[in-house]
């Protein structure tokens, strides 16, 4: 009887899982081998993996996920070690967060009014005497507007693991001599790695399949996969394509996953 | 007397309105064992931080080796500190911890080999360089802190509570080891402990420190006998403290008797306090007694029985006896004059030290 009692418990997240994440994956992998004809084949998979399109897409995609990791890790790292250092913590945080809670649609607009030819930006420019610049659809913008948008996902989990590491570490290191900068390199970067695998792990993959930002602010130079997908289901109506880029996806998912996972034993004494 | 090594001069520290320290002055000889001695909150880790160099003094000098080091940063103070939960770099093996210092001042690699090797065998790790932090136990873990501040070579180790957090079989041990590893580095100790037995037991010099002063300082035995002040001699050690009246030099009243005792320099008439160490009463049939006890509790502590009873006047006496007595029994407790110890109330240190050697010889 106490079994079935727990068994209850569990039941709306068996559910939920079984509805909206099993379900979803099971059926891109069940779709991904049926062609536009509703026939069963494996030429969706044989398509990706000869055409050059396909590979050229994934190679464009893996390589502006990888700029837009790097440029958020890059303005979210200094970012969260100053906010752990500020009297107001919680508060900076919460206004880092603050931008998740705006839908991305709206933001993208924002940013094509500020980036527009007569926009905020240009207009700034102006007044120094610079003439207007094409910001919008260029890749310049692209990787900005999606390190902006992913920058909160890569701040809270570094800041958490900086809050994590013990201050008396850092005292601890400046007692035996270690200047601030030899500190940060010598012990509080190797004590944030957690935080930042993490960070990486969260942003890289979404950053895959941004195809809504690369359309609205990329102007669609760069077809990345998420696009490729999204031309798929609703243009070309070739939902088993979609599905297989979809698999693709999920894959190089676990494949960053398990490369950004190292067990905690393994660790390199110079 | 040899030039101090570490000096404080009238610090203060004020956090708000609350002074944390109160016009300290002390002096650190090389080569000796310190102690700053107190209860929680009476400023002796402020004090370890300070010299160490996290803390500012809102007023008053630090000086290291004549050289004032106030706005001296800690990497650059040639000082080492043992913290009180180790703060060991847990991404880093114990052989990486202990070389930390050397790698961080650019030593030869085949210099850190060698300096690392010594001072695990100085703190009996030998061969555990390998080893992660997470696999050490509580004492190893202190002895690799205490390695990896040693192997700086520092003039002065602060070691802020160390033994805290240890077993107190394995507590005894470390003291005897601390102290033979300091002997052996003839190097300066500030060690920092609520526990009295720990101080007692080490230190060449112990600073007492209550309310962010320091109330006492002096070798282990001279606070144990002398204490200043009710607080000293409450804090360190177990003492029967009476109220009693100075009648003379070397005589003193209380429980409406005259004794003799080995105080001078206090006015006649003067209320003082009377100090009697429990293990200085010894129990005597009543006729013999120079004061009559009731018997109340009695327990047995394995090396002694520690025997509470009371007066007539319902003072509590603490005694310590190596024979049982019966409880509820009217019993006689004798010492010796020189088992008195009389204090003055609200009486300095300066003061103190003076009166005690008028008549001391």
């Amino acid at each position: 009887m106490k079994k079935e009692f727990k068994f209850l418990y569990f039941a709306p997240y068996l559910l939920w899982l079984l509805l909206f994440v099993i379900a979803p994956v099971a059926l891109i992998f069940y779709y991904s081998f049926f062609n536009v004809n509703h026939q069963f084949t494996l030429n969706n998979y044989i398509t990706f993996f000869t055409s050059g399109t396909y590979l050229t897409m994934t190679a464009n995609s893996v390589w502006f996920a990888f700029l837009i990791t790097a440029m958020t890790l890059l303005i979210s790292y200094p970012m969260a070690y100053f906010i752990t250092k500020l009297k107001y913590r919680n508060l900076w945080i919460l206004l880092v967060i603050l931008p998740t809670w705006i839908n991305l649609l709206l933001k993208a607009y924002a940013f094509i009014g500020l980036f527009s030819h007569n926009g905020l930006v240009n207009q700034i420019f102006n007044f120094f005497g610079i003439p207007a610049q094409q910001l919008l659809f260029t890749n310049t913008s692209f990787i900005l507007v999606a390190a902006y948008i992913q920058i909160p996902f890569m701040v809270l989990p570094i800041y958490n693991s900086l809050l994590e590491i013990n201050p008396s570490l850092v005292q601890a290191s400046k007692d035996l001599g270690a200047t601030s900068w030899q500190t940060f390199k010598k012990i509080i970067i190797p004590l944030s790695i957690p935080g930042i695998k993490s960070g990486v792990q969260i942003v890289f993959i979404p950053s895959l399949s941004l195809f809504m930002l690369s359309r609205l602010i990329g102007g669609n130079k760069i077809i990345t996969l998420g696009t490729a997908v999204e031309e798929h289901f609703l243009t070309t109506m070739n939902w088993g394509m979609g599905s297989t880029i979809g698999v693709v996806l999920i894959i190089s998912m676990f494949i960053v996953t398990i490369l950004t996972h190292t067990s905690k034993k393994r660790r390199v004494a110079k | 007397m040899n030039k101090p090594i570490v000096e404080l001069k009238n610090v203060y520290k004020k956090f708000n309105d609350t002074t944390i320290l109160n016009n300290i002055n002390l002096k650190l000889e090389a080569g000796q064992f310190y102690t700053l001695l107190g209860p929680s909150g009476s400023g002796k880790t402020t004090i370890l931080r300070t010299i160490a160099g996290f803390n500012d003094v809102t007023s008053g000098e630090v000086l290291f080796q004549g050289k004032k080091i106030n706005s001296i940063p800690p990497h650059q103070r040639n000082m080492n500190t043992v913290f009180q939960n180790y703060a060991l770099f847990p991404n880093m093996n114990v052989y990486e911890n202990v070389a930390f210092g050397l790698r961080i001042h650019k030593v030869p690699e085949a210099e850190i080999k060698q300096r690392v090797q010594e001072v695990l065998h100085l703190v009996q790790l030998d061969n555990y360089g390998d080893r992660e932090i997470s696999e050490l136990s509580g004492g190893q873990q202190q002895r690799v802190a205490i390695a990896r501040a040693v192997i700086n070579q520092p003039k002065v180790l602060l070691l802020d509570e160390p033994l805290s957090a240890l077993d107190a079989k394995l507590r005894k041990d470390m003291q005897y080891q601390l102290r033979s590893l300091q002997q052996r580095l003839g190097i300066t100790f500030l060690f920092v402990t609520h526990d009295q037995e720990e101080a007692l037991a080490m230190s060449d010099v112990i600073f007492v420190m209550n309310d962010g002063k320091i109330l006492q300082q002096g070798s282990p035995v001279d606070i144990y006998d002398e204490p200043i002040n009710h607080f000293v001699a409450h804090f360190i050690g177990e003492s029967n403290i009476i109220p009693g009246k100075m009648i003379s030099d070397f005589h003193v009243e209380f429980l409406g008797h005259t004794f003799e005792c080995s105080d001078a320099g206090i006015p006649a008439n003067e209320s003082v306090e009377v100090v009697i160490r429990p293990e200085d009463l010894v129990i005597v049939p009543v006729d013999q007694g120079k004061i009559k006890v009731k018997v109340s509790t009695q327990l047995f502590r394995g090396d002694y029985y520690e025997i509470i009873a009371f007066d007539q006047q319902d003072n509590e006496w603490l005694i310590h006896s190596t024979k049982p007595t019966i409880d509820d029994s009217i019993i006689g407790l004798t010492f010796e004059p020189d088992d008195m110890h009389i204090m003055r109330y609200n009486e300095d240190e300066h003061n103190f030290n003076q009166r005690l050697e008028s008549y001391e010889e």
